[in-house]
């Protein structure tokens, strides 16, 4: 974690009501988040809690019904490169290779300040951060999920973006598959310090990789409910953590949160 | 019977087979023999049937005498185009030998004018349904995606498509073969009327099958890419140009090749109607000319359509398993 605390993102208090024909549904109220540099935040809660929708709100892709998101001082409009999206569903464009799909991300951000050697030495180089270079010319239809979303993820960086937003990346994996990306992205966390926003619905998921766990209220109406901060020492290793009894504590006040406090009726 | 006959064929072979063979061989044996057999049972109720059905043009053809108008058919044609060179050859003499007498005469050549011959009727149809499927393909295709790409579109033409959508494109036939007539008057015409007609004909019974899939292919496109596409903040030309269009190839040659499937029949139908020259004509020709071998030759060319449609779709399917991305959909 860097140690300058420099805002770099701030939700402020959104709402988010969506109109339906039986009327209007308030999925967010209130949302308040600031966000430093080099901090990743993870994001928990029940599903339809309106998780994804802080996400698409960052992300740009819905605009808040009140309230704003504003990142390194600009305000959030519409979707950009700088705040590049890890979706659940890797969404490779099929007819593209890992290659191809890293390189429509590349040469369109940047086409204007990379040489066609760069911006290859670019592709390349995100695709060896998560172990694809051996498969770069394949096709998503012929590598498995964790492939498919580690392609994803390396697009997702190679944007070279401001924050990262990660959508449940790691949802539609099996738990082996899981645990193995889960340990690619803290390596490659260590190595460029990235802001991250991870939506998740796996606990450990969130207390091995998180400075930060938001948890949030069911909806309709659902907002932050608590805030926990995972003052784990990096590199964190999931073997060495298991025994751990700060580990554990942490573990035990998400998952009182999501049980207890917050329990789906 | 035949079933019963298939299995204890089959069944005896493979296991003769299986004992000693590698599997692809079974394979083979298997895609060969079971449509043979298929193929044999089908002549051989032609030949009983047909020798069962007297007309007044004689018995209906069996497969025997179909095979002869084969070959009648293309020695015809043989013999047609020797005339033919021969024609032109008599011209070039005749022309040379009043051109060495008289230096100041002007040749004068002539085509040859000889009766269309069943193989040239098969070419013409052949080109006829190609160009009317690419004019339609040219017209269908952005129309679909602008249609795909936009609801307030979509709502404002589809009423229109769906109502000239189930038109039999014969109903046309009389309203194109009249404004053809008198739109395409040139003293030195590129293509014949006939051409035009029967090509715009099958262009209208083209077009809507491959608007509508195009457009359904569009429209359910993948949300997941629109975002990719919203994020990486693509421009309209590049949203289509990398994302629709590859997106939309699938549905695109589900379209093209279920048109191309019916404007061949179509074109046979509205060939014979307008008297158009075509396998159609060929048919109605040989219905009008009333001879012992009519009903035969008729036969063939029903076959040949056949074989031609069949060879057709054939194509249409390597294309789309070579172009489209998606290799798991159903090529059948």
């Amino acid at each position: 974690m860097s140690l300058t605390k420099k805002l770099l993102l701030d939700i402020s208090s959104i709402d988010m009501v969506f109109p339906t024909p039986k009327g209007d549904f308030t999925a967010l109220k209130g949302v308040d988040l600031k966000i430093n540099k080099g901090e990743f935040i993870s994001l928990i809660g029940h599903s339809g809690c309106g998780k994804s929708t802080v996400l698409n709100v960052v992300a740009g892709l819905y605009q808040a019904t009140s309230g704003g998101v504003i990142l390194g001082g600009k305000e959030v409009n519409e979707p950009g490169p700088e705040r590049a999206v890890v979706f659940q569903n890797h969404s490779l464009l099929p007819w593209l290779t890992a290659y191809q799909n890293v390189e429509l991300a590349v040469k369109q951000v940047f086409a204007k300040t990379k040489s066609a050697a760069e911006m290859k030495e670019w592709i390349e180089y995100n695709l060896k951060l998560v172990h694809m270079d051996h498969a770069m010319h394949k096709r998503p239809d012929e590598i498995s999920g964790g492939m498919k979303q580690r392609v994803g993820i390396a697009r997702a960086l190679a944007m070279q973006p401001e924050v990262l937003l990660m959508d449940e990346p790691f949802g539609a994996l099996d738990a082996l598959t899981r645990a193995h990306m889960q340990d690619s992205l803290m390596e490659i966390q260590d190595e460029l310090n990235n802001t991250v926003i991870m939506i998740t619905h796996d606990v450990d998921e969130a207390v091995l990789l998180s400075d930060r766990i938001v948890m949030m209220t069911n909806g309709p109406a659902a907002t932050i409910g608590e805030i926990l901060d995972v003052k784990l020492e990096r590199p964190r290793s999931r073997l060495e953590l298991a025994k751990d009894a700060q580990y554990n504590q942490y573990r035990s006040e998400v998952l009182t949160f999501l049980y207890e406090k917050q329990r789906k009726v | 019977m035949a079933s019963l006959i298939s299995r204890l064929i089959t069944r005896k072979n493979e296991s003769v087979i299986k004992a000693q063979l590698p599997p692809f061989v079974v394979n083979f044996f298997k895609a060969v023999t079971l449509p043979s057999i298929g193929i044999l049972i089908f002549l051989l109720f032609w030949t009983v049937g047909a020798n069962n059905i007297d007309t007044s043009l004689g018995k209906f053809p069996g497969p025997a005498q179909v095979m002869t108008q084969v070959g009648n058919l293309f020695n015809e044609h043989v013999e047609s185009r020797e005339k033919e060179a021969a024609f032109y050859e008599r011209q070039e003499n005749r022309n040379q030998a009043r051109l060495a007498k008289d230096p100041t005469y002007k040749p004068k050549t002539r085509t040859y004018t000889g009766r269309e011959t069943f193989v040239d009727q098969i070419i013409t149809s052949l080109i006829t349904v190609l160009s009317g499927f690419a004019v339609a393909a040219i017209i269908a295709i952005p129309l679909g995606i602008a249609i795909g790409l936009s609801k307030a579109l979509n709502t404002a033409v589809n009423p229109i498509i769906q109502i000239f959508k189930p038109v039999s494109p014969l109903a046309w036939l009389p309203l194109v073969t009249m404004v053809v007539s008198a739109v395409y008057t040139s003293s030195d015409p590129m293509f014949a009327k006939s051409f035009i007609v029967s090509m715009i004909t099958v262009t209208l019974c083209c077009i809507w099958p491959m608007v509508i899939n195009t457009s359904v292919g569009v429209a359910s496109l993948n949300s997941d890419w629109v975002n990719v596409s919203k994020v990486l903040r693509l421009n309209a030309f590049t949203h289509i140009k990398k994302i629709v269009l590859p997106a939309s190839v699938p549905a695109i040659f589900t379209g093209m090749r279920l048109s191309l499937g019916i404007a061949w029949m179509v074109l046979i139908a509205a060939e014979m109607l307008a008297q158009n020259p075509g396998l159609g004509k060929f048919v109605w020709d040989e219905f009008q000319n009333g001879s012992s071998d009519s009903l035969s030759r008729i036969m063939t060319a029903v076959i040949v359509i056949g074989i031609i449609g069949f060879l057709l779709d054939r194509t249409m399917m390597q294309l789309q398993r070579i172009l489209s991305w998606d290799k798991t959909t159903e090529v059948r």
